[in-house]
């Protein structure tokens, strides 16, 4: 059975899509002022607030840590620069109860569900109160309390994972939706291709929202697809479909909050592509200066997302000179005390490697762990971490 | 008890447990309203809606992707991939994500839920792409559970505890079994134990060992080497991983020799794992090499996989190399 509905033509007509322009939806002007025409923003002040402070948290959050990756006191760190207003005016579209599906650069919805500085730093540190239990490098943050599914570095599975969350949702009628939150370059995977269709299919309360920052680490997004982006894919599903200025604060909330009416009350999927930058490198792992230009990257600091932000705040009278720099020195204070804190914090116990493989340890792998203790008992030295932990004289552990 | 194939007891399995959890729901390519293209799940959807059963898009990826979100989120999804052959484009998220979902969040998420359907196995004519027996590239998965039913009777006790263990688990239905495999079934909900294996023969002279299909095979070897007064003990490991080291290393104390027997290729097989933890665990008792009875290092043949199959004479053989020894 063909479902096509098209017309019939009597010779070859090929067509190439160009009359599917998808235009992007702005409110916010750099200088804070709005477009001329543009739907007001539905946005009171202590929203806005709540959404400023996350992004500045984790703006100061990512500097500093950056920092401390340089200095050697953290292995790894990615940073979320210049996406600020794509990650958390879309989270802030949402109901807190809504589940978020994450790739790995999203901390700013984490920090505005309300995740702590204290936190952020266990995961980073892996210390023994790291819910992850020092498993996964930093940056994998998850909270089951705060409805974000922990990170998982294969990029675009946690996609089609997300219209199966949303599916089960949709089940059991409690009126929430999944957000699944990619990159422009992760939307090249088969696994997203999957989900966009099955969600179409099955009608499922899914926004899929797509972070198109330009690069998929030294990749630039004309290399990654040649079409107009990643938005006009949403036809080939026969899915709803908006791209917005993923730097303009107003725009991006307004989209999402429009695109979680549709998905919860009707069960239309929604494809969100926020057009964005990423500031920052890759990782601190990466050196964009081998793929693109100082002047480039110029251009867009002159669009950062939270200065945008900052200035309809004070064009409002919601903020001011003062009470920014008081929010910038006690953020600085509070990650600076935070992380020796967490950096002091032991590590997690040896049981830890075996536990969580299964809801029990099999017996096989206790074998394992019993030879592996009486292996760091018989050379302390070189496990300075876990030997205390097995010492003849010391009862319990695993 | 009732008389009923393979597929019958599978398709009972399914509907009790979606009769008894509302949240249980079965999908997969062609399993709707067709019931599967061997009928597993038919009638499923008739009875518990298409909310419950249906029909997915035709992408393995997706099917498994989909279903470890749902498990996520606290249903119970029974996924099944149309045949084992075609469950690698959904490698990555069976491997790098049902099985780590627990390990990398810290216990704080897990798809415990889920449980994985797909046949397997050659002896139908099915050529390279219906007839692998996938098992080992998933066994060295530490997260997953694998498991294979060698007859209905085992194939719904055994497929209840899958869907209800909390844990990811692939259930792998020995499909030449379908339709052949015929035997008594309990009535209603049972479960059996899941990494138990199953002595289903005590014997003194030699231990063969065997899942799935196999069993029939190993049934038929053994039948001709006890004509010939070998006291054969066989067991059925039935969970692949995590697996029964305690039985198995018991048997092989008190017989000195174990024959292992698998459709799929020798090298890498799941054969050399159990012979290697085998021999550490016996290497003083036993009076003989573990021998290994598996299909050639070859992709699965067609016309000549007669020729390709470990079968009861290839086993019988073995179990004679290794008492002569």
């Amino acid at each position: 059975m063909t479902t096509t509905k098209s017309k019939v033509v009597y010779s070859p007509v090929f067509t190439d899509g160009a009359e599917f322009r998808i235009p992007t939806f702005k409110l916010l002007k750099q200088d804070g002022t709005l477009y001329k025409g543009g739907k007001k923003p539905d946005l009171d002040k202590d929203k806005a607030l709540r959404i400023y402070k996350a992004m500045v948290m984790t703006r100061v959050l990512d500097e500093r840590m950056l920092a401390a990756q340089r200095q050697g006191r953290l292995s790894f760190y990615m940073q979320c620069t210049g996406e600020e207003a794509a990650v958390i005016g879309s989270a802030a579209a949402l109901d807190d109860a809504d589940m978020i599906m994450a790739q790995y650069r999203e901390q700013g919805a984490l920090a505005y569900r309300g995740f702590t500085i204290d936190e952020f730093m266990n995961q980073l540190f892996g210390n023994e109160l790291d819910y992850g239990k020092g498993r996964q490098m930093p940056v994998h943050y998850g909270s089951s309390k705060l409805n974000y599914m922990t990170i998982s570095s294969p990029l675009a599975t946690q996609i089609p994972q997300a219209t199966g969350y949303a599916y089960g949702q949709k089940l059991a009628g409690d009126g929430h939706c999944t957000i699944t939150y990619f990159g422009e370059g992760a939307a090249s995977e088969g696994d997203f291709h999957a989900a966009l269709n099955m969600a179409a299919v099955h009608r499922v309360p899914v926004i899929f929202l797509c972070r198109n920052n330009g690069y998929a680490i030294s990749t630039p997004a004309t290399e990654q697809f040649a079409a107009d982006g990643v938005a006009p894919r949403a036809y080939g599903y026969k899915m709803d479909v908006i791209r917005v200025d993923g730097n303009d604060i107003l725009a991006v909330h307004e989209a999402t909050k429009a695109a979680r009416k549709l998905a919860v009350e009707e069960n239309r999927p929604v494809l969100v592509e926020t057009m964005t930058y990423r500031l920052a490198a890759h990782s601190s792992s990466d050196d964009p200066s081998g793929y693109r230009s100082k002047d480039e990257e110029a251009v867009w600091r002159e669009k950062d997302p939270i200065l945008r932000m900052q200035r309809w705040l004070m064009k409002h009278k919601w903020w001011s000179e003062d009470e920014e720099k008081q929010l910038q020195e006690s953020l600085r204070k509070e990650v600076l005390e935070t992380m020796k804190r967490a950096q002091k914090r032991p590590p997690p116990p040896l049981e830890s490697l075996v536990t969580d493989v299964y809801d029990e340890v099999p017996p096989s792998l206790n074998r394992q762990f019993e030879k592996l203790k009486a292996h760091i008992r018989k050379y302390p030295d070189a496990y300075p971490k876990s030997a205390g932990a097995v010492s003849e004289t010391k009862k319990g552990g695993a | 008890m009732a008389k009923m194939n393979m597929l019958q007891a599978i398709n009972d399995a399914l509907d009790i447990a979606m009769a008894a959890n509302d949240r249980v729901l079965c999908f997969g390519e062609d399993v709707g309203v067709f019931g599967g293209v061997f009928r597993a799940t038919s009638h499923l959807q008739q009875k518990y809606g298409k909310d419950r059963c249906f029909n997915t898009p035709l992408v393995e990826q997706g099917i498994i992707g989909f279903a470890n979100g749902l498990a996520a989120q606290g249903a119970t999804p029974v996924a099944e991939i149309q045949f084992a052959d075609y469950i690698f484009p959904a490698f990555d998220q069976i491997v790098n994500e049902s099985a780590k979902y627990r390990y990398r969040s810290g216990n704080l998420f897990n798809v415990g839920g889920l449980t994985i359907r797909a046949p397997y196995g050659g002896g139908i004519a099915g050529g390279l792409y219906h007839s692998q027996s996938p098992e080992a590239y998933f066994a060295h998965t530490p997260g997953l559970k694998i498991v294979v039913p060698r007859n209905p009777h085992q194939a719904k006790g055994l497929l209840l505890a899958s869907i209800h263990d909390p844990n990811p688990t692939l259930f792998f239905e020995p499909k030449r079994l379908y339709r052949a495999s015929v035997g008594e079934v309990p009535e209603g909900e049972y479960e059996l134990p899941l990494s138990e294996a199953e002595i289903v023969k005590e014997g003194t002279d030699i231990t063969v060992l065997g899942w799935g299909a196999q069993m029939e095979v190993i049934e038929q070897a053994v039948e001709q080497a006890e004509k010939e007064g070998i006291s054969c003990e066989v067991i059925d490991l039935r969970t692949i991983l995590p697996w029964d080291v305690e039985t198995v290393a018991q048997s092989v104390l008190k017989t000195g020799r174990l024959v292992v027997t698998h459709e799929a290729p020798l090298t890498g097989g799941f054969a050399g794992e159990i012979a290697a933890t085998i021999q550490e665990r016996c290497f003083l008792y036993l009076e003989s090499p573990i021998a290994r009875v598996t299909g050639m290092d070859t992709p699965f043949p067609l016309v000549l996989e007669k020729e390709h199959l470990p079968n009861h004479l290839k086993v019988y053989e073995a179990i004679r190399e290794s008492v002569d020894f």
